[in-house]
């Protein structure tokens, strides 16, 4: 593919980002003068509210003034928050790129062993039991698994602490640095805070995790029996190597490239399923931020987060996709 | 009770299995709070802005209360008893239209600037001028952008004299001046931080009397300082030093955001918490239930109810008016749905306002209400929608709602949104039925008798869109005996229109009142002096201590 | 084996098929076999199977009305013999809202189905056979809506359309396209330029005929199996529209929004949130279930057993 016609694609899809979202948001049956100036508000300061923010204006004017903003960087302000809205983005997102990192990592950690035993196990109990992990994992409602995890782990067993980041204790003793809690505890040295920070997002990143490593473990499962079928193994066995050294150092080793891919799309994966599971934990990322100004019709809040996410996705997807052609023989030969 | 057993058991079993991965994931199961800190899970994404001349929701009024002085406050235990507060003293004049304030000598705002008559002023003349939705407390008075620095000025240092347009019942007039809008703001502070603004033909005022700074900063003498607020996460109240009266106890108070009640619980059960604020019934009765904890209420301003659009032929008519009220079940409501957070009231008013009727003619009576739609012409009932949003306990009431109609022949169908979206299709007038809640403005009957019982034009393009207006009841007879009870300087006399209003009201408007709100909190034991106010910015937790 | 089975056997196991109607009815038993001796496929069927039955015998089967509850007399009862499942917070019976419930399920997997996939299919072969403007056009529309996070975009559509189940399906259906008319897409590139198209073509059969005689049919079976694996997906969105109170609309027993209710309940009546989380665990895990066999049915290469 050729740069210049990559750049029109990417262009493209943004422009569409942009209309589809802008367009949702002005058919959405909710006033959003309502939102700034309250339900008490007499009728001329809605009026007046309502010109204000250009919102008498033609449709197409509003998406060319909008259009205009987001190329200068400016998507707006928040109604919600007061702030502007890549202000907001900047505090929120981390804490989602935190949640679905280490959700992330629990997946493949754990996934990328249990697929490799699964294949290597093949047709046995334990490729059974990995299975129906897996399958299980696709099947259950992530906001109901959380509610029942904060019940049992939180509410009965106290293993855990609650919904939200951080306790409000560490509020001000804990000043972040980045954005990444767990890492700015550790830069900070605040290890009483680090232990608070860990305790809550366990639950969360661990359910996360669980959905990941569904996912993950499947397809290291398929990958591995793809390569174990290869003529190389076959070789390397006839050569006398012992078979966990075939196992991880050869097939595992050829199967990186796609399943780094895979990992890759999980994790775009999980930033969107944070959306849910922000609501439960009340996790204080992007997800729940889009759903609250989605509910209060606070367009610019809405419209800035979906495209950031959108745009992680594009990104995410281009980054799979390149390294898929770069790395794998196959498809560079091809 | 069940949870109490339950985590009796639990704990036994699994001491040893918790102690062990306490150490792995450090959880403190049970944290406390620092002593000199208040915290307090409530939720508060409602407050959209810090500045009291715009600042209208019910969370942001508790902050205003605890952070901004004003002339004269209510007593929350006795509401009539007007107080001082920054005022020493106060006259009316004979003709009943000029207020004169003696300012309290030596007051200090928290930046140390010292109070005077000249920031009275100021922030009186600032709302005016800024004009924004809670305005229309001191606008309705009869000040413009053009009179107010006239008819609210500082004569010295420390007299304020506040000129109405006509006489009014004095109680409403210092009703309205305990409210936000009239919070005393720092002049020279707020000053120092204007932005200036090109005057237009609409705003003559060259600066924004530095709107956008108060947003999010404070300018006040109260004795509490807002020292933060991050939208939708937290506010954090810090003791101010320079309060005239008597000091806070506590050195912070931190509230954070939380919506469900099940966590407000949870934190509080934990300690991770000192009071809870959103709680629902079945929380309620563990919070209770518990020996740490302690449950208090108060009866509050809002009261919620159901009204029909008099645009729909059908609803219209007077008999099925009345028919819709008695097919409510009070009874199942009140001591289940709404049990320790509200109370059948059946009245536009809230019990404890001045002039409250004590009257609840109606109980769930599907015979009789039969013989209403049977004398409306519409005996084998009709088709209905309601705007419901979907939060508890108003869609649980719906659904009780729905199934009573359903026993008198009438088919409603709920459209569940979230609350704007609802809001904007009642403000529309585009429902058939709607079911929400309506609370004071400030502490005095004519806020609510001003929106249900007053609907000044009928029109769809009407300035005024009282409740009454949302519902399109036309009632220039009520409208009329509303107005002359805020210009009845008697106060026996004001009660009894009051009183014959509320009995017109339940005969025939299209407003069927269920109950009114009362607001309860869970609080651990520690915590003393902690007492909800029946409005919002009368809840003081300066006064609360620790032990 | 009785003769007569071996003998049908034999038929449908011919090499030498006498008829298009017996080599499709060979084919089908082949892959009925291949799936039949996944037993996990089995389960799943026998879920859907059951859900079907449930579905379809719901006033019959249930015990107590699924809308009508007793506020005083009969709230928040914990499962017992009277009501199996508990009651929940109006005093409705929570399993014959779970049974009412599955009417609720398909009627949402039907309809996304019945909606989606045509759409797809029609976007896919229509980019994939002509090609150049008109392919870049759709594929590029198609992109912008992969490049949402679906949820995301089913919830602002939601927002937009107004809440409730009808609106629910229809955002569900403009999220779920874009992958079926990939599909459609690439099977229509292997066609486009074989024999037997250009047979047809050089017939004087029009572009339109052509797409939907001769193209359609063919993309149809892989598309079901993607469709089926994608059910349990749609079920799972559909409820998580529910918990965020943007799907069915009260009294209506939707999973999703049962769960929602029950969560206000879930710290001493558990049983309220947990009934309905379990029927929607059962339920999409058939789907998956079922998908998975039906695609190693289907695709021996897979990496099935």
């Amino acid at each position: 593919m050729s740069i210049g016609r990559f750049l029109i694609i990417v262009a493209t899809t943004y422009l569409g980002l942009l209309a589809v979202t802008f367009f949702i948001g002005r058919v959405i049956p909710i006033d959003p003068v309502l939102a700034i100036v309250g339900d008490r508000a007499p009728a001329y300061v809605v009026e007046r509210t309502r010109e204000e923010l250009g919102l008498n204006l033609p449709y197409w004017q509003q998406f060319l003034l909008y259009v205009k903003g987001v190329f200068q960087g400016d998507f707006g302000r928040s109604v919600l928050t007061t702030n502007p809205v890549m202000e907001d983005i900047r505090r929120v997102f981390p804490a989602t790129v935190e949640l679905a990192t280490l959700g992330t990592l629990i997946g493949a950690l754990i996934g990328v062993p249990l697929g490799v035993l699964a294949a290597v196990k093949r047709g046995s109990v334990i490729d059974q039991i990995v299975r129906v992990i897996g399958l299980i994992g696709y099947s259950v409602p992530i906001f109901w698994l959380g509610l029942l995890a904060l019940l049992v782990f939180y509410a009965r067993l106290r293993w855990t602490a609650g919904p939200g980041r951080i306790d409000v204790v560490f509020e001000y003793t804990f000043t972040p640095i980045t954005g990444f809690y767990l890492l700015d505890s550790v830069l900070r040295r605040d290890w009483a805070a680090f232990r608070d920070i860990f305790a809550h997002i366990v639950l969360p990143a661990s359910l996360l995790g669980y959905f990941s490593l569904a996912y993950i473990s499947r397809m290291t499962r398929s990958f591995m029996l793809n390569e174990l079928s290869q003529e190389y193994i076959v070789a390397a066995r006839a050569k006398g190597l012992s078979e966990t050294r075939i196992i991880w150092a050869h097939a595992l080793r050829n199967a990186a490239v796609p399943l780094v891919t895979v990992i890759a799309l999980s994790y775009a994966g999980l930033l969107e399923g944070s959306v849910l599971t922000e609501t439960v934990f009340a996790w204080p990322g992007l997800g729940l931020y889009i759903t609250d100004s989605l509910q209060n019709a606070d367009m610019n809040a809405v419209l800035g987060g979906t495209i950031v996410i959108g745009s992680v996705f594009i990104g995410i997807n281009l980054f799979a996709d390149l390294l898929y052609r770069t790395l794998d023989p196959r498809t560079r030969n091809a | 009770m069940m949870m109490g057993k339950i985590n009796g058991r639990v704990r036994v079993l699994l001491a040893g299995a918790a102690l062990s991965a306490l150490v792995l994931t450090g959880a403190p199961a049970y944290a406390e709070t620092p002593a000199d800190t208040l915290v307090l899970a409530w939720a508060i994404d409602d407050i959209i802005t810090l500045d009291p001349a715009e600042s209208f929701e019910i969370s942001a009024g508790e902050m205003m209360g605890n952070s901004y002085d004003r002339l004269v406050r209510f007593d929350p235990a006795d509401p009539s008893n007007i107080y001082g507060d920054i005022a020493e003293s106060w006259t009316v004049s004979d003709d009943g239209k000029t207020f004169t304030f003696k300012i309290k000598p030596g007051l200090k705002f928290a930046s140390g600037n010292p109070v005077t008559a000249e920031d009275v002023a100021f922030s009186i003349q600032r709302v005016v001028k800024l004009d924004k939705s809670p305005a229309f407390i001191l606008t309705q008075f009869g000040l413009t952008k053009d009179n107010v620095d006239e008819n609210a000025k500082a004569t010295d240092a420390s007299t304020f004299v506040f000129v109405t347009d006509q006489a009014y019942a004095p109680t409403f007039v210092l009703n309205c001046l305990t409210s936000n809008p009239a919070a005393v703001v720092d002049k020279k502070l707020v000053l120092e931080h204007v932005e200036a603004v090109t005057p237009s033909e609409e705003n003559k005022f060259d600066n924004d009397f530095g709107y956008a700074w108060l947003k999010t900063n404070y300018a006040g003498s109260g004795p509490m300082k807002i020292r933060d607020w991050r939208a939708n996460e937290i506010l954090v109240l810090e003791r101010n030093d320079n309060y005239y009266g008597d000091k806070a106890p506590l050195a912070r108070v931190i509230y954070r955001h939380v919506k469900e009640s099940a966590t407000q619980r949870l934190m509080l059960e934990s300690g991770d918490i000192d009071i809870a604020r959103n709680l629902s019934p079945n929380d309620l009765d563990a919070v209770s239930a518990n020996e740490n904890l302690a449950v208090t209420s108060t009866p509050k301003g809002t009261v919620y109810y159901i009204s029909l659009n008099q645009k729909n032929e059908t609803l219209a008519k007077p008999e099925v008016r009345q028919a819709f009220k008695y097919l409510v079940d009070y009874d199942g409501i009140g001591e289940t749905l709404i049990k320790g957070i509200g109370e059948i009231n059946q009245t536009f008013l809230p019990k404890g306002m001045l002039g409250w009727a004590d009257d609840k003619p109606f109980k769930l009576d599907v015979a009789k209400a039969k013989e209403l739609l049977a004398a409306a012409g519409v005996p084998e009932g009709f088709s209905v929608t309601m705007d419901v949003r979907n939060t508890q306990p108003v869609t649980g009431i719906a659904e009780s709602f729905q199934q009573s109609l359903a026993e008198a022949g009438i088919k409603m169908e709920i459209i569940p949104g979230d609350g704007k979206q609802t809001l904007t299709k009642y403000r529309a007038r585009n429902h058939d039925m709607y079911i929400g809640q309506w609370g004071v403005d400030y502490w005095d009957p004519h806020s609510n008798a001003d929106t249900f019982t007053s609907n000044p034009d009928n029109a769809d393009d009407a300035s005024s869109k009282t409740l009454a207006w949302r519902n399109a009841w036309d009632i220039p007879e009520l409208t009329a005996e509303t107005k002359s009870a805020v210009v009845e300087p008697d106060s026996a006399k004001r009660v009894e229109i009051y009183k014959s209003l509320q009995k017109k009201f339940v005969e025939t408007s299209p407003f069927v009142m269920i109950y009114q709100q009362t607001e309860v909190a869970g609080v651990r034991k520690a915590v003393q002096n902690f007492k909800l106010g029946p409005s919002s910015d009368t809840t003081y937790v300066y006064k609360v201590s620790k032990n | 084996m009785s003769l007569a089975t071996m003998t049908r056997r034999d038929w449908l196991l011919s090499e030498r098929p006498q008829s298009r109607m017996q080599a499709r009815l060979g084919r089908t038993y082949v892959t009925w076999r291949r799936f039949s001796v996944n037993r996990l496929a089995l389960a799943g069927l026998a879920i859907i199977l059951a859900l079907l039955v449930v579905a379809a015998l719901a006033d019959v089967i249930s015990p107590y009305s699924p809308v009508i509850g007793d506020l005083r007399g009969s709230r928040l009862l914990p499962p017992g013999p009277e009501h199996w499942l508990g009651t929940d917070g109006q005093g409705r019976d929570i399993l014959s809202r779970l049974i009412h419930g599955s009417r609720l399920t398909l009627f949402v997997v039907v309809l996304v189905a019945i909606i989606a996939a045509p759409v797809g299919l029609l976007v896919g072969t229509v980019a994939g056979y002509a090609g150049g403007w008109t392919d870049a056009i759709l594929m590029r529309m198609t992109d912008i809506f992969l490049a949402f996070p679906k949820l995301i975009l089913a919830l602002a559509f939601v927002a937009a359309l107004g809440p409730g189940i009808e609106n629910a399906v229809l955002a569900i259906a403009i999220t779920s396209w874009p992958p079926y008319a990939r599909i459609a897409r690439a099977e229509t590139m292997t066609v486009r330029n074989s024999d037997y198209i250009a047979a047809v073509r050089l017939m004087g059969a029009s572009p339109l005929r052509i797409v939907i005689l001769h193209i359609m049919p063919l993309c149809i079976s892989s598309l079901i199996v993607r469709v089926t694996l994608d059910m349990a997906g749609i079920i799972l969105t559909a409820a998580g529209l529910g918990f965020l109170g943007l799907g069915a609309q009260p009294p209506l027993p939707e999973w999703g929004a049962m769960i929602a209710d029950g969560r206000r309940f879930i710290l001493d009546q558990w049983w309220v949130a947990a009934a309905p989380g379990f029927a929607i665990l059962i339920v999409s895990l058939g789907f998956n279930l079922l998908g998975d066999g039906l695609r190693d049915a289907l695709d021996p290469r897979g990496g099935g057993q």
